[in-house]
């Protein structure tokens, strides 16, 4: 085809675009995956019974607000990444922030632990399922994050699909939150993390197929 | 910010609001500047063209991720930039290579190309004007004998020996047998 006749095609359909039309399809897709996987979570693992209680305790909070600023800086990165030309090193670096402020207050928290409680705060009772439940709740909103950037476009895929997994992995974890028992601030900083950055590794291999335009 | 950029950039704002002719303007400016890009780097041909329409396929399809805080030109180029290496990942480095190192790859290559061009014109000025143009239209632009005979007002086989002498000079030049 001639390309002066696509040009003719392509303004015969000039419709226009809504300034947030890129957020909402991010929007859609986080939306949609958080809500099945919070019934998800509801329905195979169960919210914690005496919610009101566990809203007293400061570690509840830590893995509330650990999880949603990752979740929200990675987002921020790769609101960037989807977008060509747009510059995304700060978003990336700052991706590293809530990490470094996790790791200190379990530091800091590790200080105060007798021994005795020590295996406690760093294994609890369930360090091999935190990771593993992670990301099968991460699974749904996984699904939605690459269904709208596939819908946008990343010009780094690899890039752009880790740190998709990333903001899937970290509202996972978020979800979790509502069920963990565990009371170990070193615990949540180490099994969280690995859950989250299990779902970025998926990430990063199923970008450089997947999200090609 | 440069005058282009100033007149794409309302061009797409106004594009992005829905009005037609303004968005048959931008693609219309858009594809001479297009296929300037890609022949530059893979030379005029088929590839090169097929790489305009699907860029300007892409720009359509991918329009809401421009931000319109940002510059123009610098989402255009990323896309083009990107169906550039695609189309490279595509047809040779498939399988071998992924994008991102693809890309610094292409940046080297681009380098070269740049000092390869500027070699080229060191060589032309030392040959007399005739000549130079001659080379110019046969071996550069790529014209057939008989379209640089009539360019220049030459005979065919004036041209053919203009050309011949030419080449000559220059492999002499760089030492090295026509």
């Amino acid at each position: 085809m001639k390309t002066d006749a696509l040009i003719e095609q392509l303004a015969e359909r000039a419709e226009p675009v809504a300034p947030g039309a890129m957020l909402r399809t991010l929007a859609i897709g986080l939306g949609g995956g958080a809500i099945v996987s919070a019934l998800l979570m509801q329905e195979w693992l169960g919210v914690r019974h005496h919610m009101l209680a566990v809203f007293a305790t400061p570690i509840f909070w830590a893995k509330f607000f650990y999880t949603l600023l990752f979740a929200l800086v990675a987002l921020a990165a790769l609101e960037r990444l989807a977008r060509p030309g747009a510059k995304a090193t700060a978003r990336l670096a700052a991706m590293t922030l809530p990490f470094v402020v996790m790791a200190l207050l379990a530091a800091w928290s590790w200080r105060f632990t007798p021994a005795s409680d020590q295996y406690i705060m760093l294994f609890g009772s369930s360090y091999d399922l935190c990771p593993y439940h992670v990301v099968v709740l991460a699974l749904p909103i996984f699904i939605g994050v690459f269904w709208a950037l596939r819908k946008l476009a990343p010009t780094r895929p690899v890039l752009a699909g880790a740190t998709g997994g990333l903001v899937a992995g970290a509202l996972g974890a978020f979800i979790y939150a509502f069920h963990c028992p565990e009371p170990g601030m070193p615990f949540l900083a180490i099994w969280y993390t690995l859950g989250i950055i299990l779902v970025g590794a998926f990430g990063a291999v199923l970008g450089r197929f997947s999200l090609r335009w | 910010m440069s005058a282009a950029e100033a007149r794409l950039k309302a061009l797409m704002l106004s594009a992005l609001a829905g009005d037609a002719a303004a968005y048959r303007a931008l693609l219309t400016a858009l594809s001479p500047h297009l296929r300037a890009y890609y022949a530059r780097r893979m030379g005029q041909s088929a590839d090169a063209e097929d790489l305009v329409q699907e860029t300007l396929i892409a720009i359509h399809a991918r329009r809401a991720t421009y931000d319109t805080a940002q510059p123009f030109t610098a989402w255009l180029h990323a896309i083009a930039r990107y169906k550039l290496i695609d189309h490279y990942r595509r047809s040779k480095l498939r399988r071998t290579l992924p994008l991102e190192e693809a890309d610094s790859v292409f940046a080297e290559e681009e380098a070269e190309s740049c000092d390869a061009a500027r070699d080229v014109e060191k060589l032309l000025a030392a040959l007399p004007e005739s000549r130079r143009r001659l080379v110019r239209h046969v071996k550069i632009e790529g014209l057939s004998t008989a379209e640089a005979a009539e360019r220049t007002g030459m005979s065919e086989s004036a041209v053919k020996v203009g050309v011949h002498r030419a080449l000559k000079t220059l492999s002499a030049m760089i030492g090295r047998e026509p």
